[in-house]
Order: C-alpha cells, then structure tokens, then sequence
C-alpha cells in the first residue's frame, strides 16, 4: 500500500472541494438566476471536461502552465517555481477539471428553488445576502453536498489529467491513481488489488453519505 | 419620496404593453379591502406583484401611505424589499425548511432574537396557530399554511396588504373558515388591503369595493353592492356571472 499517494490524493480531493465548491456554489447560482445570450456556449466550456479525453485537457493545462505561458511566468515571478510538475500546478488543474462536477448539480439545486420563495423573501423585506444565506443556500444544499462528494470522488481517481500536469513524483504529485498504475506496470497485482479496493470502498462511502443526507434533506423540506 | 397628493392610503396607476397589455388605476383608502376580480390573465395578480415591486411596469405610479415607491416618469422604483408591502401568495411561498415560527420571524427585520421569537409567536396566536409554532410547512394541513402566510405577511407591519387567491389552494370547509378569520382579522387592520380573486364569495363577503379587470383593463370600480347591483356593461354582468358560476362550483 502506497500511504504516501493515499493521503496525497486525500489532500488534493480535499483542498479541491474546499477551493472548487464557493467557486461553483458563486457560479451555479449565477447561472442558474440569470438568462442571457451567450449562456449555453457558457454552460458548454463549463461542461466540457465531461467529454474532452483527459489526456487533451492535460495537454492544454500543461501549455497553460508552462514557463512559456502568461500563466506559468506570472507563478514563476510570484513564487519562484514552477506551476508544472507541482502540488499547486496539480491542484489548480484539478479544481479546472472538476468544475461540471460541482457546478452542475449546484446549478440544478437552484433552479430547482420555487421563484415564488425569491419573491417571498423580498417581500418580507430580507436583503440580498439574508436570502441567499437563509433560504437559498440551506434549499441548495443536498446539490451543493452532491457536487461537494463528485469532486472528490473524482479528484481521487483522476488519472490522465494528474499525470500530464503533475507528472509522478512521489510524495509531491504522485497520487493513488498513478500508483496503482504502477503498481500494475511492475506485476504486482496484490499492491494494486488493495489499492484499489480501498479507492472503491471510500468512493462508495462517500456517494451513499451523499444520497443519505440529501434524502433526508429532502423529506425534512417535502 | 413623500408624496403630497395622498398621505394615507394606496394610490395605483400601471401602463404596460407587454408582456401583457395593462392600464388600470385605482386607489385603495386605509382599513378598506378593494377585491380585483377578472378572469385568469385579465391582470389581477400582475397588478399586485407591481404594487409588491416584484414586477416593474414600463409606465405609471404606485403610492402608499405617502411614500412613492414606484413612479416612471420620476425615475423611482423602490426595490420589493424596502417597500412594506405583505403578500400572501397564492402557493403562500412558505419556506419549506423554516418551521412556522421561523417563518414568522424572517420577516419581522432586524430586531433582538428574544423579541423577535416573541412577536412571531403572538402573530402565531393572533392566527389561532399557537402550538404548531414547531412544525414545518409540510407538516401543516393547507388552511394552516395560509394562516402561516398572513402572520408572516403582518410580521412586516406592512402599509398595505396583499391577497393573491388566498383561499383557492384549500377545499370548500376550510375556505369557509379562512374567510370567517380573515372577517375576524379585517376589524384589526388598518392598512389598506388588495384581494385578488375570481370567486365572487370572496369578494361579496370580505370586500368593501371591487375593481373588474379583462384584458389589462379596469371594466368598472365600485362598492361591492353597486357593481353586483348594476354592472356598467353586458360584458361586466357575464364576467360577474362566470365568477359566481365558480363560486357556486362544488
């Protein structure tokens, strides 16, 4: 069992709910209130990481990363690194990666809000923040708990996208994924068997906590 | 903004083309109940969300208690929020998450948490609805829901209040009984209050005047008796009948 590459993808899945999921919740609820012109070529940039071939995405964050890109100087000059090959490059391309995880089931959440309830909260005369905080945010939860468990779920068996931008440095970008890769290159079946068994058990876990809590939630606003 | 032509009461005048076409005025004195009555796109709940700011006209002028809070030509439009309007909406929009009380309390403003469970729970007296203060809108049979939605609507100690088919989400029985209360509850109130409805009971048993809406259209205004008595146009007396055809609907 590699610990190192399991609590190294624990940390990445982790910190990529914790920057991705304001980010998205901002995001969904924007697109899910507004209507305009350009809003399904929006919606399709954002989903596009749910088709592209993981590999083609890693290409392109690999460009937008390197020290031949604004991107990639503007990190350099900042922190004297480089964003390629690092945990800071991994998570930024991870966050980019699951933005249709988060942000869908998000958006969803709030459309699904009645727009009788928006209006009711204005005429009871709460300011804009009240209502987002009182009665948006806690109707929107069981979707933003979704799109919190997507994204780590999925961070956690990244594969393509972590080993074109992160490479597979041990103990720096080497996550359980590329380990069981590995693990499976150099025959050791045992290794790679309990590796991912283990990612199976906790993606399982964390889907059923998921539908769990947004059951209950459910019945407790039905 | 004051406005000197009315200092009490509720004075409305909306002109739109579309989405659909509206020209009405009307003025609704304080402590009076004016019913809109029209049938289903004749403008009614269209004219309430202009009076509640939920939906901004392209022309004309809502006054309350002296207060401009929409005028087109003067560039005003007071946000919902900050316009004491109470609503009580036809779904009564009740958030489903809150229990009764938290209901209640959202709308009371920025006060101190010990005076604001205190007056959400008297508003909850006031509605007969004391002991149920804990249970969730779902949790609450239809006739409750809707004496949720009035205290939450006077939680705001609003200026003018507003009815948007209060009654029509419950059976005959329960109506009944709503409309006893809200009978009861009018004797209270001082602020002016807009009924919309198309069921004729409503408005023969709670309104002091009534305003006959088709097509965007304001047919005739008058007290209950006179429009009932007289209708100004054939077409008014047909319109008349098809809501008390409704009203006598089992």
């Amino acid at each position: 069992m590699d610990w190192d590459a399991l609590f190294l993808s624990l940390e990445l899945g982790g910190l990529t709910v914790l920057v991705l999921i304001p980010l998205a919740t901002a995001l969904g609820r924007w697109l899910a209130a507004r209507s305009f012109r350009g809003k399904p070529m929006v919606e399709a940039a954002l989903a596009l990481p749910l088709v592209l071939p993981p590999t083609v995405l890693g290409f392109y964050l690999l460009v937008a990363f390197g020290s031949e890109s604004w991107l990639g100087q503007i990190y350099q000059r900042l922190f004297g690194a480089s964003l390629i090959f690092s945990f800071q490059g991994l998570l930024l391309a991870s966050v980019i990666v699951n933005i249709p995880f988060a942000v869908q089931p998000i958006q969803r959440a709030f459309e699904a809000i009645a727009p009788d309830l928006r209006d009711a909260a204005a005429t009871c005369g709460l300011s804009w923040w009240r209502m987002v905080r009182r009665i948006e945010l806690p109707l929107a939860w069981p979707g933003i708990l979704t799109g919190m468990v997507l994204t780590f779920a999925h961070t956690l068996g990244e594969f393509g996208v972590v080993l074109m931008v992160g490479g597979s440095i041990p103990g720096k970008t080497k996550t359980i994924a590329i380990s069981i890769y590995d693990r499976v290159q150099a025959f050791d079946d045992v290794a790679a068997g309990r590796m991912a068994a283990l990612l199976l058990l906790i993606s399982i876990m964390a889907i059923a906590l998921s539908y769990a809590l947004s059951q209950r939630i459910g019945r407790r606003h039905a | 903004m004051r406005d000197t032509a009315m200092r009490t009461g509720l004075t409305v005048t909306l002109r739109q083309d579309a989405p659909i076409a509206l020209d009405v005025e009307f003025a609704v004195a304080q402590g009076e109940i004016m019913a809109l009555v029209g049938p289903s796109g004749s403008g009614k709940s269209t004219t309430l969300r202009a009076i509640a700011g939920l939906h901004v006209p392209s022309g004309g002028r809502v006054a309350c208690q002296g207060s401009v809070w929409f005028d087109r030509d003067g560039g005003i439009s007071v946000p919902p929020r900050e316009r004491r309007a109470g609503m009580v909406f036809q779904s009564y929009a009740l958030f489903p998450h809150l229990t009764a009380i938290e209901n209640v309390a959202e709308a009371l403003g920025d006060i101190r948490p010990e005076q604001r469970q205190a007056q959400a729970r008297a508003l909850l007296e006031r509605m007969h609805l004391d002991g149920l203060e804990d249970r969730r809108p779902a949790q609450l049979s239809g006739g409750q829901q809707q004496r949720v939605a009035v205290a939450r609507a006077l939680a705001r100690r609003p200026d003018v209040l507003l009815l948007d088919e209060p009654f029509s989400a419950v059976d005959r029985v329960t109506r009944r009984r709503l409309r006893r209360e809200l009978i009861e509850l009018r004797r209270e109130l001082s602020m002016p209050v807009i009924l919309v409805t198309h069921d004729l009971d409503d408005v023969v048993r709670l309104a002091d005047r009534m305003c006959v809406l088709n097509g965007g259209k304001i047919l005739q205004t008058g007290t209950v008796d006179e429009v009932m008595a007289r209708p100004a146009t054939p077409l008014i007396a047909e319109l008349l009948d098809l809501a008390g055809e409704e009203a006598a609907e089992p």
